[in-house]
Formats: C-alpha cells, structure tokens, sequence
C-alpha cells in the first residue's frame, strides 16, 4: 500500500486545504482565537486551576454549578453568533450598486447558516437550560435534580456540539444552506462538502444533552418537590419549565429522526429526501417543522415564567390570575404541535389545510394575551420598584406585542404569500425572540445573579446595557420591517435597489449600538464582581423575594436547604416571612448527596472525537471512539458507589456561618 | 388561593421532623418511561416516513416481491418467546432467585440473538439481490424502519449481558432490581413496536 | 425625551415616504387583495394591542414606588377577579374568531390554485378570455418562462398583457426555489418533481421585478428578473421580438442551459421543443430516463418484479456536475430509473399527459355569488359547472383541495 492510499484511510477526506488559508478574515479570527486560547490554558495552568476546575466544576454534579456552566457557555456563543450577525449587516449595507460587498457567497451563507444555529442551539437552549437548571430546584425545595449525572453528561454534550460548530469555523466549512437545512439542497449532490455533516453532528450531539436535560428537569419537577406543594401551587417559573421540558422530550426526538434521515441519505446514498428514486424533499420540511415549532415555545415560555416572576416581585404583589396563566402555559404547550404547518404556507397545501394551520396560530395569541393581561394586572395597583429585571419586564411587554401582532398578520395566508422569507419575516422572529427570549434572560440573569453569587449585578452598567439593547433593537429591526414590506427577501448577499441601502445602515447603526450593550453587560459583570463587598447580599433576599430559592443563602450551600420547608401556598418563601417564620438554628442532620463523576465529560468528549471523525470521513477513528463510549458506558454501571453524606458537622458549620452572617445584617 | 394566604393566625409547621427522603432511584422509573416515550416518537417518525415513502417503489419491486413472511412469522416469534422468557426472568428475580433469574435472561438474551440472525440473514438477502436501501424510497424507509429496531434489540442485548455480569457479581441488590426493571420496560416496549413493524410494514405491505 | 423622539421621528416619516412599499403598493389584483387583507388584519389587531400598551405605559408610571398617591391602594393579595379574567381571555377570542373567519374566507378566495374570479374590483373575468400560460422553471440560478401558447420561451425576462389573467405553472430543476413578482400576487415554491400553480392578474403596465425568495445556494441573489406588464398591443410586440430571435430550445439546449450559472443576461427562444416542459417536470429531460409520471403510474400499480431491481442507468438527475459532483460515501447513487417504454411508448404517454394536464386546466366558470361554508362551495351554482366539478376535480379551483403538488400524472 502506497502513501496515496494510506493517507485517504487515515486522514478520511482531512487535508490542508480544509484550513480556510485563503480567507484573510478568517485566518485573523484563527490567530486571535489561537492566542486567546494559548493564554487562557497558560493563565489556568500558571495559577494551576486545572485541579480545581476538574474536581469542583467539570465533574460536578450540583444542579447549580451546572447551570451557571451553562451560562457561560451560552453568553460565549452570543458573542460568535453576534460576530456573525454583525457580519452580515456589515455586507447587506455595503453591497449596492454592483458592489459585491466584502464577502463571498461561500462565506456568507455560512455565516447567516451559522448565526440561525448557534443562536437558537447554542445561546438561547444553554442559557434557558442554565436557568431552569440553577433555578427549578432550588424553587421546588429540592437538594438537587433526579439525575445528577445525567445533569452533568447532558452539559457536556451540549458543550461538544458547540465546540463542533466553532471548529468548523477554522476546519473546513459550515453548511451553507440555511438554519434548518432544507434538502435537496442539503443533500450530498447540492453540498458535498463537510459544511452539513458538521451541522447534522453537532445538532445531534447537543440534541442527546437536551433530550437527557429535558427528561431530567420533568422527573425532578413531579418527583421532587417539597412537601405541600401541589401541583397548582408550584410557581409559575417552575410550571413554564414543566412545559418547556415537556415539548423538549416530546420535539426533539423528531429532530433527531429527520437529521438521522438526512444523515442516511448524505453517507450511505438512501432516497428519504432525494428528487430521484421515489424521496420527497417536502417531508423533511414537513417533520423539521413539527420539531421546529414547538422549539420556539420550548425558547419562549420558561422566560414567561421568569416574567411572572419579575413582576410580581417587583410589584410586591402575588401574582394576577396564576391559575389562567397555568391553563394559559399549558395551552400553548398542546397548541405548539397544531400549527407547524404556517411556515411554508407557500408550498400549495390547499386552501383549507393553509387556513387550517392559521387559525390554529392565532388562537395561540389568545392565551399569549391572557399572560400579557396578567401581567399587566399584576403590576395594576402595586408598589413597582424599577430595579433592572422590572426594566426588562416594561421593555418585554411594549416590544414583544408588536412582534405577536406582526406574527399573527403571517399566519393570515394570502398576507403570509406576499411577506413570506422577506426580511419582514426576519424582523418578526427577532422581535419575539430577542424581545420575549433574551430580554427574559437578561431579566433572569439581573434577577438571580444575586443568589447565585451573593452580590447584586451593577444598575449603571446594567441600565447602559437595557438601553442599548432596547434602543438597538429597534433601530436594527424596525428597518428590516419596512425592507420587507419593500418586497426584500431574506439571505440575500447583494442587491440592485439603491433606495433600500439606507434602511440597511439605519440597521447596521442598530446592531452596532446593540455591540455596546453586550459590551456593557460584560463590564457589569466586570465591575460588580470588583465591587463585590459594596454590592454584597448577606440575607438572600435582595428583591423582596416570593418564591423558596430565596429562602437560603446566597449563593446557596451545596445541599440548597439544611431543612426541607414545608410549603403551604404559591408563593412559598413570601407565606413564610409573614407568617413570622424563624429559621432553626439547630438540630441539624447528615444530608445525603450525590458524588461528581468525570464520567460526563468523558463521554462527551468521546463523542465530540467521533463526530468530528465522521465528519471527515475518518472511519477507524469514528468506529474506535464510538466503542470507547460503549466501554465508557458500561464501565460507569459498574461504579455502585455513587453518593455519599455531608457529615453534620459540615452542616452546623455552614449553618452558623450563615447565622453569623444573618444576625450582622439586622446589627 | 388567596383565601389560604390571609389566614396567618394558625400555627404552622416550616419543616416536618422527619426529612422528606427522596431516595436513590426513585425517579428512575418515572425517567426511563419517558425517555422510552421519546424513543417511541423516533419511531413514529420513522413510521411516518414509511406511511409516506411505501409506495414509491421507484419502478422496482414492491413488497410482495421482496417479503417471506414465513421467515417474518418465524422472526416475531422470536421476539415474542423473548418477552415471555424476559417475563419469567422478573418473576424468578421478584423470587430473588440469583441464579434462576439469570438462566432466564440468558435464554431471554439467545431468542434475541436469533431474532437478530433472522433478521440480517434477510437483510443480507435482499441487498444480495438488489435490493438496496438505495433502490428505492421504499427500501430507504423500509430497511431504517426495520434497522433501527434491530439496532435497539442489539443494544437491548448489550445491555442485558452487562446485567447479568452484574447480577452475577453483585446480587439481586435494590440498583440491580432497577435496573432489570427498566431492561425489562425496553425489551417489551421492542416488542410492541416490532408488532406494529409486522402488522404496518409487512402485514399490509403484501396487500398493498 | 418626548421631544427628541418626536424629532427623531421626522426625518423617518420623510424615509418612509420616499421609499416604494411595492408590498403596500401593488399593480396586480391579487396583490392588491392580499394587501387589503393584511392592512385589515393589522387595523383589527391595533384595536387590542394599541390600548395594552397604552396601559403598560400608565400603569408602571402610575404605581410606581416613589408614587405617595397610589400608596392606599396597595393590595399585595388581590390576584384574582372573574369578570376580569373573562374579559382578559374573552376580548383576544373575539379579535381572533373576527380574524378567523376572516382568514378562512380570504385563504379560500385568494387560493393561488383558484383561477380568477375578477380582473379588478368591479370587473369580472371574462369567461371568453382563456388565462395566459406561463410554465416556470426555477433553474441554477435563473428563471426559465415557457409560453405554450406561443411556442416560445425566455430565460430572466417575464411579459404578460394588462387585464388579461395570467395561469403560471411553476416547478424546479434542481433544488427548491420561491417564485415572487410582489407587484403582481404573492410568492409559490418552485419544487423538483412537482408542480404549483399562481393564477395572477396585472393591472398597470409598468416594469417590475420578479425574484427567488427562497434560499438555493450560492447564485441565489442575483435570481431576479423583469416582469413587464404590457398593453396588448405593446404584448404583440414583444412577442414579435421574442420570435425574431432564431435560436429555439430543445432537450439539449436545456440540458445546457440547466447547468448552474450566475447573473445571466436574458435570452429569448422562438421555438420551443412542445414536449419539453412536460419532460422537465417529470425530471426526464435526459433521453431514457423514466419519466415520474410514469414511474408513478408502475408503483401504484404495486411496482414490478426482481428483474427490474437493476433496471438503473449509471447517471443521476441532480445535476452535480455543476455544483461539485460528490455521490454518498457508501452509497452507489450514480443512477437513475430506465424507462421501458419503447421511444414511441414514450412519445404517447407524453402526448397523454399534455392532453390532460390541458384539460385540467379549462377553468370552470367561477360564480361571483357569496361564499360561505367548508370548502366555501359557491351557493347557486349552476348545474352545468357542477357537473364538470364530478367530472375533473381538479379543473375547478375553489373545491379541489387534492395533492396538487404531485406531477400531472
């Protein structure tokens, strides 16, 4: 055997040219990511944190440490997937008049491919996990979720589709075909190339963490909570998560059927979605939308919980109508899987199937409206304190019923035929998404920081970054609106109409005062962490606080409560304080916990190998590492060992610290 | 809800003198359920496809060509024993008999083994004669369909071996009972979807 | 602040003014209707989102913390009202079964598969004006307009006369495509293998752009072309000037012409193969490949026996040589189905399904009566047309709800 033929087995379809050499942006992006990450891994190993990142992080099986990796996994991808979009509005407002802009097509269609995905899988499914992740539990009065493991397997697979995606960026290429890979197009014949088999792995190795994380976070939420609570008297954050991880399990795995089909049809040549031999390309737009659909609630409604919580807190009131909005959430959850079919009214369904689907839309805005109205008789004589989540709260409501009312004039047919795939459509999604996802995450983040830390995040830095984002998002879609309504279609790289070049630097204008507001949230965390004793919380309770994860310290100890409380209404921790309650100061008993396990990130790391290894074709490689996984598997079935019990001297210890502390407060 | 809020007057106990104990496993069941319910909705996926991609034959074949339903009616039987032979290996271990217990799954885990054999012997006939899953839609959904399941029962057969290494060393130990109980959850959730594999794609495929 | 926003609201206003909302402003019928509809279902959403926001304004400044005045009314436990939560679940249902309605009836009526029913407001199509033809082929990335009417053809250029409606037939050569002309009616895909249908009308002459509006890969910006909307006389013409070219467009040509390529000037045919749009749509413009129609025709027949397991050729449809010829790793995908029908066999079968596809296409008189109902069955129609609804399904728009994306097969 010659070299010729030993390099192909090898290396798969790997060569050096698969180093994107000949793209100068890209090849900067490399050096800078390449010497960030040399100094990273030479900080952490010259303060020599390896060791405690693996034991008390990377192995961990405490829901909280979890979900605040999640969080940072999340925020770290806003800021790729915001490189991209800065990217393209860069290119759609120079590219007039026979400018060709400064991107190639084959680079620019990667990069809307890549914002779409890593916006949705990459930062809003991390950040809404992280949340529901650190928060469910601790709101519940549990000591942890019911699969710890699971907990921590689940974020490593999440992580090793995100690592695949940024590989892509400095291996080969992404796929070029939009954000849900529509076939014949992303068929092997159309994109040959390794862009698609990088989105198919990385979506089905994230789409295995969230599937687990979903299962997890539903066992935890019926099987784990704190005496008393009921379900009509779990709060509404927790309720919103209940849904959200009910169409997780109930959506993904669709997903995961259709990119297994796709995959089929690219590796071994079957027809599920080809022209020829019998496929039809119309069935995979058909089932990725019957994922995809219920995806978006999946995004959307734990931040209604986060909402809820805001403004009841906020206003200092119990909330209006949590019954409704209970009934509403889980409306919403049923109704998600009616009206996949809306968006590609455009296929020629028939008039009856198309009006079908869009009445089952817009029956969808009523209980939308019901929570709308509840919050708004929330606030509706009460005490409201504008700290920064009740900020987003106002800004939430005013931006995100314009984006419902713009969805409901899409899911009219004869409307949806005129402003489908326009950028109309694209300032749609945004406005809900940014309005109703990240600003509820910000919202979140504002909100719990301080439990999760035990200081409160700062109000200038934070206030800079709630106007920036406010004003920017508008700037940068109330443009797209009226593009759309000028007939503009979305993905376009260059275009004839000078007339429209000024909408699209009003929208560059936007996202760029939008950078500001992403750099200033990264200063508020900078600058509260360095003014950490100013802002210091030493009771656990900033806000005024309704609900049980207020009712600990802040940050928490790793067992989340000595005692497990005893709940009597909905808003658990509020009930408390007014009925005088006094925090027992001993009798404490050993708590049983589960131990960390590296067997997670092992896994996961085996995993992101065979992907990647499939990806290229390197079959050995692929066929070893997923025998490894097997092996890896089985082995941890044999560890029996896996909890242990905090001594209650560790308790009492930690107990009193916080008595200390408590009685300093009041002092 | 309100009305339990105002009355603050009664006393009222904020921790019960005896810890609420959740102990190991206690969501297992509840969590293997659901994750066999997402497995199921792969399936219906895939049940689906073959709804709609059955008959394209591509102007090759259709399935009264290509199917022996002898062979098939063999093939379910085996999955069928399997089940049963699974069913006598939970009561032997509800017994706590060891060593019954694992004779049952050992035979448990031969039909599925011969389930397998059938089932490649026939897949390796059909790619022999042409019929790929290349050929036609048909063939694409019909050899996904019928390979995931197999696929399952492979792992299903990984699983149980690993079981039994494990009742073997360890005992029936409440872990070990668990997990027995989720195999068995899986082995007959295999089954009841290979009768609808039988009924949907074989059944009615030779009266299409 | 009041202020700043209202100056920044002026150079807007003078923005939006300048600019041409063709969506707001179109010169088609249908167009138009759909516009109507939008700009309806707005209005009627304003109705409910104007006064919530009004009301989230109002309320968080009015019980804010700072405010002394509202102090009293604190009631930290009022969360529950009926006739309140009636009201806040009751008015969206109103708005939506309004809308509902609404949308069912104008889905129906604005049916892309519905021939017209009207020219303009006012103005009845006229059942002695048989619609204009157009069959569309989204190709790799250009635009192909075959009018069988005329035996001619064009690539990236559209004409059609004012007034007179217009019937595209539209399907794809490679990969999925969106057919758009805003100024005439809303956008249809363009699949392989499967045909939709527009019916259109335009009532302004004028030049306009026509476009792909939806993503296919990397030629797909430059995807647009003029879409002139004539007088008939000024239609003539240009029909003239179409058949004063010589070349004309058979198999071949089309094999060539189908290969990808980008910003490509318009060109014209003025003789086009009559059977070619038929081959193209059921994706056998290659000599010998089985036809879909065809290919359909032997499944629901329950296909054929193990002989004709390797009845494939060693070639594919999807044109890859274009786009990076790259078949599956582990697959043996260079192949398509023969056809066994002798050339002759072929021709016949061809000729049969134009024949129908025709026929499918003689509107049946639209009655202009109200429509109510499922399916929106027209009251009052008479019984000839009714007859011709149980004969041929297909040929009267307003009931037909069948797989209209299969080939005419």
């Amino acid at each position: 055997m010659n070299a010729d033929q030993l390099i192909p087995l090898i290396f798969g379809r790997l060569t050096l040219e698969a180093l994107p050499l000949h793209e100068p942006i890209l090849v900067v992006t490399m050096i800078v990511v390449a010497l960030g990450g040399v100094a990273l891994l030479g900080a952490l190993t010259y303060f020599k944190l390896w060791g405690y990142l693996w034991k008390e992080w990377f192995t961990t099986v405490d829901h909280k440490k979890i979900g605040i990796m999640y969080m940072i996994l999340g925020i770290i991808m806003l800021l790729r997937g915001f490189a991209d979009a800065i990217m393209m509005r860069i290119q759609q407002a120079m590219a007039f008049g026979g400018s060709e802009g400064y991107l190639n097509a084959h680079h620019y269609d990667q990069i809307f491919t890549a914002h779409g995905v890593i916006m949705i899988f990459f930062v809003a499914m991390p950040l809404i996990t992280g949340l529901m992740n650190y928060v469910v539990p601790l709101q519940i009065g549990a000591r942890d979720v019911s699969f710890p493991f699971l907990n921590n397997f689940s974020f490593w697979m999440t992580t090793a589709g995100a690592v695949m995606v940024m590989a892509s960026l400095f291996v080969g290429e992404f796929a070029r075909t939009g954000w849900l890979a529509y076939p014949p197009l992303s068929g092997i014949g159309y994109s040959p190339g390794v862009g698609v088999d990088y989105y198919i792995w990385a979506l089905q190795i994230a789409g295995v963490g969230t599937t687990l994380s979903g299962i997890n976070l539903i066992a935890t939420i019926v099987k784990m909570r704190a005496p008393g609570m009921g379900m009509m008297k779990m709060p509404v954050f927790t309720w919103t998560s209940l849904c959200a991880n009910v169409l997780i399990v109930a959506s993904f795995p669709v997903l995961t059927a259709v990119l297994a089909l796709l995959t089929l049809d690219r590796y071994v040549g079957t027809n599920f979605f080809t022209n020829d031999f019998g496929g039809n390309p119309m069935m995979y737009v058909n089932l990725i939308w019957i994922w995809g659909h219920p995806e978006v609630y999946i995004l959307v409604l734990p931040l209604f919980g986060v909402f809820s919580e805001v403004a009841s807190t906020f206003s200092g009131k119990r909330l209006f109508g949590y019954t409704s909005m209970v009934y509403a959430t889980v409306v919403i959850t049923i109704l998600s899987y009616l009206v996949w079919l809306h968006h590609f009214f455009t296929m020629g369904s028939g008039a009856s199937v198309n009006s079908f689907f869009g009445i089952t839309t817009m029956i969808i805005s009523i209980p939308t409206g019901a929570k709308i109205f509840n919050w708004l008789f929330t606030m509706y004589r009460g005490r409201i304190r504008f700290e920064l989540p009740m900020m987003w709260l106002i800004a939430f409501m005013l931006t995100f019923v314009v984006g419902g009312m713009t969805g409901v004039m899409l899911a009219v047919p004869p409307a949806d035929f005129v402003l489908h795939n326009s950028l109309f459509l694209i300032a749609h999604f945004h406005n809900v998404i940014i309005a109703g996802v990240l600003f509820g995450l910000f919202a979140g983040i504002n909100f719990w920081f301080p439990k999760a830390f035990g200081f409160k995040l700062d109000r200038t830095w934070g206030l800079v970054s709630f106007w920036c984002w406010v004003v920017g998002f508008w700037l940068a879609f109330a443009p797209l609106y009226v593009l759309g309504l000028m007939g503009v279609t979305r993905r376009m790289r260059v275009f004839d109409d000078p007339s429209l070049q000024i909408w699209f630097v009003i929208a560059a204008v936007g996202v760029a005062v939008i950078a500001v507001g992403i750099l200033a949230m990264l200063v508020q965390f900078a600058v509260s962490f360095k003014n950490r004793d100013k802002l210091r919380d030493e009771t656990g309770d900033p806000w005024g606080g309704r609900t049980l994860e207020w009712a600990t310290s802040s940050p928490p100890p790793d067992y989340n409560f000595a005692f497990t409380p005893v709940v009597y209404d909905t808003d658990a921790w509020w009930d408390m304080k007014r009925r005088g309650y006094k925090r027992p100061k001993t009798g404490f008993a050993a708590i049983h916990m589960p131990k960390n396990t590296g067997t997670g990130i092992i896994i996961s790391g085996l995993s992101l190998v065979m992907g990647l290894a499939l990806v290229w074709y390197i079959w050995w490689l692929a066929a070893l590492s997923f025998l490894a996984v097997i092996a890896v598997a089985i082995a941890h079935t044999f560890n029996y060992n896996r909890d242990y019990y905090i001594p209650v001297e560790e308790v009492r210890e930690t107990e009193d610290a916080r008595t200390r502390a408590l009685a300093g407060t009041e002092a | 809800m309100s009305a339990t809020a105002i009355k603050t007057d009664e006393p009222v106990v904020f921790h019960l003198p005896e810890e609420p104990h959740h102990p190991e496993g206690s969501s297992t069941g509840l969590g293997f359920w659901m994750y066999l319910m997402s497995d199921c909705l792969i399936f219906a996926m895939l049940f689906a496809t073959f709804g709609v991609l059955g008959g394209n034959y591509a102007a090759g074949p259709g399935p009264k060509e290509l199917f022996d339903l002898d062979l098939v009616a063999v093939n379910t039987a085996m999955l069928l024993f399997s089940s049963i032979t699974y069913g006598f290996a939970m009561l032997a271990m509800g017994k706590n008999r060891i060593n019954q217990t694992l004779v049952w799954l050992a035979v448990t885990g031969l039909f599925g083994l011969a389930f397998l054999g059938i089932e490649l012997y026939e897949f390796a006939h059909l790619i022999h004669e042409g019929a790929t899953p290349q050929r036609s839609a048909f063939l694409s959904s019909f050899f996904v369909l019928v390979g995931t399941h197999g696929l399952h029962v492979t792992f299903g057969i990984i699983w149980l071996v690993t079981l039994m290494v494990q009742v073997k060393f360890k005992g029936l130990i409440p872990a070990n009972k668990r997990r027995l109980m989720c195999l068995s959850m899986f082995w007959h959730f295999l089954d009841v979807i290979w009768i609808g594999v039988f009924t949907f794609v074989y059944l009615l495929g030779m009266l299409r | 602040m009041r202020r700043l926003r209202l100056l920044l609201l002026a150079p807007l206003v003078a923005l939006l003014s300048a600019c041409n909302m063709v969506v707001l402003h179109p010169a088609g019928d249908i167009a138009t209707q759909q516009r109507d509809l939008l700009v309806f279902s707005t209005l009627l959403m304003l109705v409910i989102v104007i006064p919530v926001m009004g009301m989230v304004v109002f309320f968080a400044y009015k019980y804010r913390e700072s405010n002394k005045a509202v102090e009293k009314e604190y009631d930290p436990d009022w969360d529950h009202s009926t006739s309140l939560e009636v009201a806040i679940w009751g008015a969206p249902l109103l708005i939506i079964v309004f809308l509902g309605a609404v949308t069912w009836a104008g889905t129906h009526l604005l049916d892309p598969y519905r021939p017209l029913d009207r020219i303009k407001p006012g103005q009845a199509a006229s059942e002695q004006v048989e619609p204009l033809q157009v069959n569309v082929v989204a190709l790799d990335w250009k635009w192909l307009f075959i009018y069988p009417e005329y035996g001619i053809a064009t690539v990236n250029e559209l004409a059609a006369p004012v007034d007179r409606p217009i019937r595209f037939h539209i399907t794809s050569s490679s990969v999925m495509n969106s057919f758009y002309i805003p100024a005439l009616a809303g956008q249809i895909y363009a699949m392989p293998g499967m045909e939709t249908k527009l019916h259109a009308v335009i009532n302004h002459p004028g030049e306009y752009v026509g476009f792909s509006a939806n993503y296919s890969g990397d030629g797909f910006s430059n995807m647009r072309f003029k879409f002139h909307g004539l007088d008939q006389a000024g239609f003539d013409q240009w029909i003239a000037g179409v058949r004063r070219d010589s070349r004309s467009l058979d198999r071949e040509g089309y094999l060539e012409l189908e290969k990808p390529s980008e910003k490509v000037p318009v060109m014209h045919f003025a003789n086009v193969d009559g059977a070619l749009w038929d081959s193209i749509l059921n994706m056998c413009v290659e000599p010998g490949k089985m036809c879909m129609g065809e290919m359909m025709e032997i499944d629901k027949r329950g296909g054929l026996n193990m002989a004709s397991v390797r009845n494939t050729m060693p070639l594919v449809y999807d044109k890859y040589a274009g786009r990076g010829k790259s078949p599956a790793y582990f697959g043996s995908n260079d192949s398509y189905v023969m056809t066994i029908c002798t050339p002759l066999q072929a021709e016949a079968a061809a000729a049969d399904r134009i024949r129908r596809a025709e026929l499918d296409n003689i509107s049946a008189p639209v009655s202009l009566a109200r429509i109510t109902g499922q399916g929106l069955t027209p009251q009052g129609v008479p019984m000839a047309s009714l007859s011709s609804i149980v004969r041929n399904p297909v040929a009267t728009g307003p009931v037909s709800t069948d797989v209209r994306s299969a080939p005419t097969a």
